[in-house]
């Protein structure tokens, strides 16, 4: 491989996790709320409004469905609108953030689930309000299962970035993409492939040790 | 003696895939102020349901549950909640919150009742004092022994001086040694607090210890309630008798033989009544169990025997032991 693509690998690198950590953080500022919500609102639960629960559920099942690739092309119109370009690694952010939203919250959703009803009745009788229940109780009990599943969120979003490249995002992906697949560099692709494959390793492992740190 | 709460025909259905089901019939009773009242029942006789009545963590479906006089059906989410306070409860499985320590577990209450940072701190402290667990304050409930996490729990319950104590099979989960640890702590904490206990459990062993009155549930239904004391000597239905008697089935040489229990409380137990018996009125017993244990220096249980084959040695017998003051009963097979 010459020197020009190597550069342009570390490059690549350094776009892909700008890609992943902007858009997993900016989907959990939204996900995380309505996977709250998403828990809160269900039938039985402390804040529980079949209505609510039926809409939000609704949305995030039809947002969940779209292939990705298929979501990166709705929204290049609006990707446009926000960031002024539809490619690049800053447009990126824009549809791979939009695509985790939904995962993040029914990630959240599930983790919050896994806490013990005992905990809640306990909340329950200590004249708890449900904002303070699910702040003070909820939240703390389901910190390692939220950090857990925030690993996955992660990988998840890595892989999406990726596929971004397709339509003209940055990162790992489009080196593979361009000079591994149009180009039928071979080893241009094995080695981004591997390292994107590292890449969610290490997301994962980091993920599963600090959750596991975490677990009192 | 004021009560604490008052049921008045509080009955509970559950519906559950179609079908219908009475999860407790009809109940009416009073818990008065200050006292441990006992709950029992097997498992399935509707306690667990009848106890979160009196904090309305279960809806009635009929009837009406009073606490202090006000009724809980009556309240507003909020209203509800500032009672609650006053009505703190613990759980057979603890119910701590295992990503805090045993410190912030304890503050919960006082910080949901709104009091100040260093003064939740100290009042903490002083509840762990109580329980004596002031040493493992900044331990997580992970690392402690059940018994001792259920103390955190006690600590926890009553740091917001509440009116009254729920326990639902508070003891269910530990091993003899440490229920009589927790059961002792209760004690001590009603007697020095004049705090009300009320303690749902299916172990006739725990009401014996501690309580001062009980109700016996079965099937939904309260069947029998008074003085522990009484119901010990003197168990009247049927659920009263299966929870009184000695669990062990008794085996009589002879099945038409008449069987007797007789119960122990206090002034009779340092006295040898057999052999007196046998010295006195030369007719001879077969004891078929017996279970007496010594409380502060009093005896205290019961012992069924079997009664000589003529009804005439029979009546000797029961006139003797009647005539020294025991409670006789006759038990059927």
């Amino acid at each position: 491989m010459s020197d020009y693509i190597i550069q342009t690998i570390i490059v690549g690198i350094s776009e892909t996790l700008e890609m992943t950590i902007v858009s997993s953080l900016l989907a959990y500022v939204v996900g995380l709320p309505l996977g709250i919500l998403l828990y809160a609102t269900a039938g039985g639960r402390m804040l529980s409004n079949k209505k609510i629960n039926f809409i939000l559920g609704l949305v995030v099942n039809i947002c969940r469905s779209l292939p990705f690739l298929i979501l990166l092309v709705l929204l290049i119109p609006f990707t446009r609108f926000l960031t002024g370009s539809s490619i690049g690694t800053g447009a990126s952010i824009v549809p791979l953030t939009v695509g985790a939203i939904p995962i993040v919250a029914r990630m959240v959703e599930s983790s919050l689930s896994e806490v013990s009803p005992g905990i809640i009745e306990a909340a329950s009788s200590m004249g708890a309000s449900p904002i303070y229940m699910i702040i003070h109780f909820i939240l703390p009990e389901a910190t390692p299962s939220l950090i857990f599943g925030a690993a996955i969120n992660m990988a998840t979003v890595l892989g999406y970035s990726a596929m971004a490249g397709v339509i003209g995002g940055g990162g790992l992906g489009a080196i593979a993409l361009q000079y591994g697949y149009y180009r039928y560099q071979k080893d241009v692709l094995w080695t981004t492939v591997t390292i994107l494959v590292i890449l969610v390793m290490v997301i994962q492992e980091c993920g599963g040790e600090i959750s596991r740190r975490s677990r009192k | 003696m004021s009560e604490v709460f008052r049921l008045e025909a509080v009955s509970k259905n559950y519906t559950n895939e179609g079908k219908e089901f009475q999860a407790l019939k009809n109940i009416s009773l009073e818990i008065k102020e200050g006292e441990i009242f006992g709950i029992i029942g097997m498992s399935g006789a509707g306690k667990s349901t009848l106890v979160r009545t009196l904090n309305r963590l279960e809806e009635v479906s009929g009837g009406k549950v009073f606490f202090c006089g006000q009724e809980l059906g009556e309240l507003k989410p909020k209203e509800l909640r500032r009672v609650r306070r006053q009505i703190a409860m613990i759980f057979q499985s603890f119910n701590l919150l295992s990503q805090r320590n045993v410190l912030s577990n304890v503050m919960q209450p006082l910080r949901i009742a709104g009091i100040a940072r260093g003064k939740r701190k100290e009042k903490a402290m002083d509840m762990l004092k109580v329980v004596g667990l002031e040493d493992k304050k900044n331990e997580y409930p992970g690392r402690l022994s059940g018994g001792q996490r259920q103390r955190v729990a006690i600590a926890r319950a009553l740091a917001a001086d509440p009116k009254v104590l729920l326990c639902d099979e508070a003891t269910s989960a530990l091993d003899p040694k440490m229920t009589g640890e927790i059961l002792e702590l209760l004690k001590r904490i009603n007697d020095s607090e004049k705090l009300t206990i009320v303690i749902i459990t299916h172990e006739m062993s725990v009401v014996e210890k501690i309580c001062d009155r009980v109700a016996i549930i079965d099937e939904g239904e309260l069947v029998e309630i008074g003085d522990v004391k009484e119901i010990f000597r003197n168990p009247v239905s049927e659920a009263a008798k299966k929870l009184v008697y000695p669990s062990n089935p008794f085996d009589p040489t002879d099945r038409s033989r008449k069987l007797i229990r007789l119960v122990f409380d206090g002034l009779s137990a340092s006295r040898p009544f057999i052999s007196e018996l046998v010295e006195e009125t030369g007719k001879k017993v077969n004891i078929l169990s017996a279970n007496t244990k010594s409380v502060g220096g009093i005896g205290y249980g019961q012992m069924v025997m079997e009664l000589p084959e003529k009804e005439a040695d029979q009546k000797i017998v029961t006139d003797f032991f009647i005539k020294k003051g025991l409670s006789v009963q006759e038990v059927k097979k």
